[in-house]
């Protein structure tokens, strides 16, 4: 293979989105204080940019290049579309809140365009070593933004917990992939799974490996019970982290779980499936009910996004097409959603008050009628209340699941997520049905507020019209 | 897609629309807002005549169909049609919803857009749940119609709203989740989601009964059966007027649907295999319940127990009709129980909206609904206390009025079933009237109970509309019933020869 330029098409978009990210970096250095929203600009720009490229490079076709460590297809192509407009919303709500708390450097949005480089690199991971150093570019930017607020003794708890515990979930995935690399003697994804479709390596070699894996992913969605860093992380870090921390990453998070789980390892599936409904039972579980007793509402996200996981998991674990676009759907729509919902809570917060109690949501019906059905619109999706897309999100997951004959599971999963209904209807109990502690309207700036309605209504929008999301992810996988 | 054809999802969308268009006008010129309320209220309610009108009587088959393809990787459509069993329960609620609005004008103070674009906008997917063809589509309506209740509930209701509405949701929510789940299974038995397809799929016993036992709990929440009936009191009392009479006229009938829609033809042979629990449960609501209501002290939670012991009789007039076949009698008496469930539930659905705005009017006065903090109310509000005689007679059950028609035939079909039923059942004819007219002579007559009442006014011209209405619809339906019973009559007549006809 010889390099031209013609060969690293499929590549162009990270290889914009890098060198934009690095120009951008170089010159936030110049920039004074009030001259930052600049930063804030090119990084939107930037971002929409990388969106066109990816709708400019993407096509029905798969391919291979940098000698079989980056795969471009169709799954590719929807999973960073929806992961950089995803991240447009992340940044725009984060920018009103990191000027309110005193926060606006461009050190965030450089580090967020470093980590959606990361994902990226993920998404379009063909090897084993391709996703480790997506995986890693991804961490290393959250555990700095995590911390982005330095004098926060969370923040600072918050980002060594994840540091310590990520480095922990980084072993054990590296490890197995050693394991798996040991067993075949590959570290491209296709190669991996022919060696193990032709029984060319030692059974007991790959599932001890494929443990390790199963381990090293469950961290990075936050699967039961490998949970522990979320509710902690999500409450440390600022909320603009958070809304950014709890979003997007779980698509990059589903698409390393495809590469290795259905592209790398596609012949253990009996192995995985039983542990991913192991991991999916006890995120459903736990998530819902342990949410139930939070009073802070980021921690209530936090423990909410577990259940999530749990959903996304039930979809993969599936084991088929259908069931992996429902999975893809899932975490789609989850990203738009969370993003939604921290969003309205960095809207809360003023100069010196760092909003993050349920009860700072009452009221808010009196104080900014439209946010407040925003955000109910979002909660009821997080709940699967149609019309909005979360339910729909929920359906698909439960048909795939009900396809292979688990309908026990469709029903342990609506169980809990009756569970799950309560604490949204609290929330919105807040919003709607309490007095205001503090009747002023909130203060968002016009681009917050219209990508706010932008937010809310594509969660309904989506729940009325769902066929073409659907759609796009169903031909990610070719149904 | 024929203009004819659009009438339903113009039914549909309409209020919904209008529902948004309110919301948007806002608060600072509530009368704006209100009459644009109405405006939608009415003009929903005339588009849905032609319904009635061009109905065609003499078919079982569905009419006015709309089919668009709208999730085409699971076949789901936009699949909208009615029967004669549809069809009077969508006219229905496009009457009822004008009744609500008007009876919300003065009284709701708080963000009136909210309030009237959250029945607007309620009355639209309550129509769709009638109509919708398509189980995803029905699903959807289905599940969406909790979100404006729950609201309506707990921003307008009373103390206990929060309480109230929370149950309401959790209560209903966990009844129909499980029946997606069976939803789900039979698009995988059948490769469609058309409910009519799941009509005709076979299905083994063991899993008809599970997906009967799924519809139980989803339909029994709602309509509501006991023992699941703890939801309804409390969401009643603690609703404002208008959620009051829209969750008794309509919701509840929206259970009584399900069944007729789903459970009795999806699942003949489980239902004919578990009738007896669910006469059962009937039985227990009409009397059991009917005692329960004897002791209330509240107006809102009497009439609440009174719904349920009257829905009581409708699943019962359902679920006789598997005993009367298994004696050979098909034509005749199952297909007036049906007939009588039918019946019960659109009158049911005038005579509880009715007491519900009574007792409205009282509360919107005294701002009390203990039966105790009144008396003597006919001295001070003649009127008023000639329309609550003539409501609380109807809901005994008196010859004349639409309450009598149903539970006659409910009564009548029973004792083809068997003597003890029709005895039992019967027995409502003195509890209700016990429970019910005792609860009028302790608030009209007597004497003036105390100064407060003394000083009450008598209703105003815009209640007595919505009252009178209301009267005018019992008594038709009352002695000239037939216009009711032709139009789904042989939609019924289907519905009964389909379920006779073992699915195994």
């Amino acid at each position: 293979m010889e390099y031209n330029f013609s060969t690293l098409q499929p590549i162009l978009p990270e290889m914009f989105l890098l060198s934009a990210a690095c120009l951008i970096l170089v010159i936030d250095l110049f920039l004074s204080e009030r001259t930052r929203l600049v930063t804030y600009g090119l990084s939107i720009a930037t971002l929409i940019a990388t969106w066109g490229l990816i709708h400019l490079v993407g096509g029905p076709e798969r391919e291979i290049i940098l000698f079989d460590s980056f795969v471009r297809d169709p799954m590719a192509d929807v999973l960073k579309t929806g992961l950089v407009l995803i991240s447009v919303f992340a940044f725009v709500y984060a920018k009103d809140y990191l000027r309110t708390l005193d926060m606006l450097r461009g050190e965030y949005y450089v580090l967020g365009l470093f980590a959606v480089l990361g994902m990226m690199v993920m998404i379009s991971a063909n090897s084993f070593l391709t996703v480790y150093l997506g995986l890693e570019l991804l961490a290393l930017c959250l555990y700095a933004l995590v911390a982005f607020q330095r004098d926060s003794v969370a923040g600072a708890e918050a980002a060594m917990k994840y540091f310590v515990l990520g480095a922990l979930a980084s072993g054990m995935l590296l490890y197995g992939i050693s394991m798996i690399y040991g067993a075949t003697g590959e570290l491209a994804f296709p190669q991996v799974a022919a060696v193990i479709a032709a029984g060319g390596a030692d059974q007991m070699v790959l599932v001890f490996g494929l443990v390790f894996i199963v381990i090293g992913v469950a961290f990075k969605f936050g699967a039961v019970p490998f949970h522990m860093w979320i509710p902690d992380v999500y409450h440390g870090a600022p909320t603009a982290v958070t809304l950014f921390l709890g979003s997007v990453p779980k698509i990059a998070a589903f698409a390393l779980a495809i590469r290795l789980f259905v592209d790398g390892m596609g012949g253990l599936v009996e192995q995985w499936q039983g542990m991913l409904v192991i991991l999916a039972m006890l995120s459903l579980a736990l998530g819902n009910v342990v949410a139930v007793a939070q009073t802070n509402i980021k921690r209530m996200l936090a423990y909410s996004t577990i259940s999530h996981v749990g959903f996304i998991f039930l979809g993969l674990l599936a084991g088929s097409a259908e069931g992996y676009s429902a999975a893809m759907f899932y975490a789609i729509v989850y990203a738009l959603t969370a993003a939604g919902g921290f969003g309205l809570i960095t809207m809360l917060c003023r100069r010196g008050f760092d909003a993050e109690n349920i009860a700072d949501l009452k009221g808010l019906n009196e104080r900014s009628p439209w946010l407040a059905f925003m955000m109910m619109l979002i909660l009821f999706s997080m709940a699967g209340v149609p019309p909005t897309v979360g339910f729909f999100a929920k359906l698909f997951v439960l048909e795939a699941v009900v396809s292979i004959d688990m309908v026990w599971l469709a029903v342990f999963a609506v169980f809990f997520s009756i569970i799950g209904a309560f604490y949204y209807l609290r929330a919105i109990k807040a919003m709607y049905f309490d007095k205001p502690i503090d009747a002023e309207p909130l203060i968002a700036s016009t681009d917050t507020q219209v990508m706010m309605s932008i937010n809310g209504l594509a969660v309904l929008g989506l729940g009325l019209f769902p066929a073409t999301l659907l759609s796009a992810c169903r031909a990610a996988f070719g149904v | 897609m024929t203009a004819e054809a659009a009438i339903l999802s113009a039914t549909i969308w309409l209020p919904i629309l209008g529902g948004v268009i309110v919301l948007g006008s806002g608060d600072r010129t509530p009368q704006v807002t209100r009459r644009l309320a109405l405006g939608f209220a009415v003009l929903t309610f005339v588009v849905s005549l032609p319904l009635y009108f061009g109905f065609d009587p003499g078919t079982a088959e569905m009419q006015f169909v709309e089919k668009v393809p709208w999730i085409p990787a699971f076949d789901v459509h936009y699949y909208l049609g009615v029967d004669g069993i549809s069809m009077p329960l969508i006219l229905l609620t496009t009457f009822i919803s004008i009744l609500v609005v008007i009876a919300g004008w003065e009284v709701i103070q708080y963000k009136p857009s909210q309030y009237m674009a959250a029945f607007l906008i309620m009355e639209g997917l309550m129509i769709g749940v009638f109509c919708a063809l398509d189980a995803m589509l029905f699903y959807v309506f289905w599940e969406a119609m909790l979100i404006p209740m729950f609201i309506i509930i707990g921003v307008w209701g009373g103390p206990n709203r929060v309480y109230a509405t929370i149950k309401f949701f959790l209560y209903t929510f966990l009844g129909s989740v499980f029946m997606l789940v069976a939803l789900i299974y039979m698009y995988f038995q059948s490769g469609s989601m058309e409910i009519l397809a799941f009509h005709d799929l076979k299905l083994g016993l063991t899993e008809q009964i599970l997906i009967f036992m799924a519809f139980l709990l989803a339909f029994a929440v709602k309509v509501p059966m006991w023992p699941v009936h703890t939801w309804l009191p409390d969401a009643h009392v603690e609703a404002p007027t208008g959620g009051s009479v829209i969750l008794a006229a309509i919701m509840l009938k929206i259970g009584g649907y399900g069944f007729l829609r789903f459970s009795l033809p999806i699942t003949p042979d489980a239902s004919s295999e578990l009738d007896w629990l669910i006469i059962t449960m009937s039985l227990v609501a009409v009397v059991y319940i009917g005692f329960v209501a004897l002791v209330q002290q509240d107006m809102k939670k009497l009439i609440a127990y009174s719904s349920i012991a009257h829905m009581g009789f409708v699943t019962l007039g359902f679920f006789v009709v598997f005993i009367i076949t298994t004696r050979g009698d098909v034509d005749s008496g199952a297909v007036l129980g049906m007939q009588g469930g039918m019946v019960q539930m659109v009158s049911h659905g005038f005579i509880s909206a009715a007491l519900f705005l009574c007792v409205g009017v009282l509360y919107d006065r005294l701002h009390s609904r203990e039966i105790s903090d009144y008396g003597g109310v006919v001295n001070v509000m003649p009127w008023f206390a000639a329309f609550l005689v003539f409501f609380a007679m109807a809901n005994a059950g008196l010859p004349g009025t639409s309450g009598f028609v149903g539970e006659f035939m409910v009564i009548l079909a029973s004792f083809r079933a068997d003597f003890w039923f029709a005895f039992l059942a019967a027995t409502t004819l003195i509890i209700g009237a016990a429970y019910t007219l005792w609860m009028v002579k302790r608030v009209v007559f007597g004497e003036v109970g105390s100064d407060k009442v003394a000083v009450l006014e008598d209703i105003n011209r815009r209640e007595a509309l919505v009252l009178g209405t209301l009267a005018v619809a019992v008594l038709i339906l009352g002695v000239w019933p037939a216009p009711l019973i032709e139009v789904m009559d042989v939609s019924i007549e289907n519905l009964v020869r389909h379920i006779t006809v073992t699915k195994l």
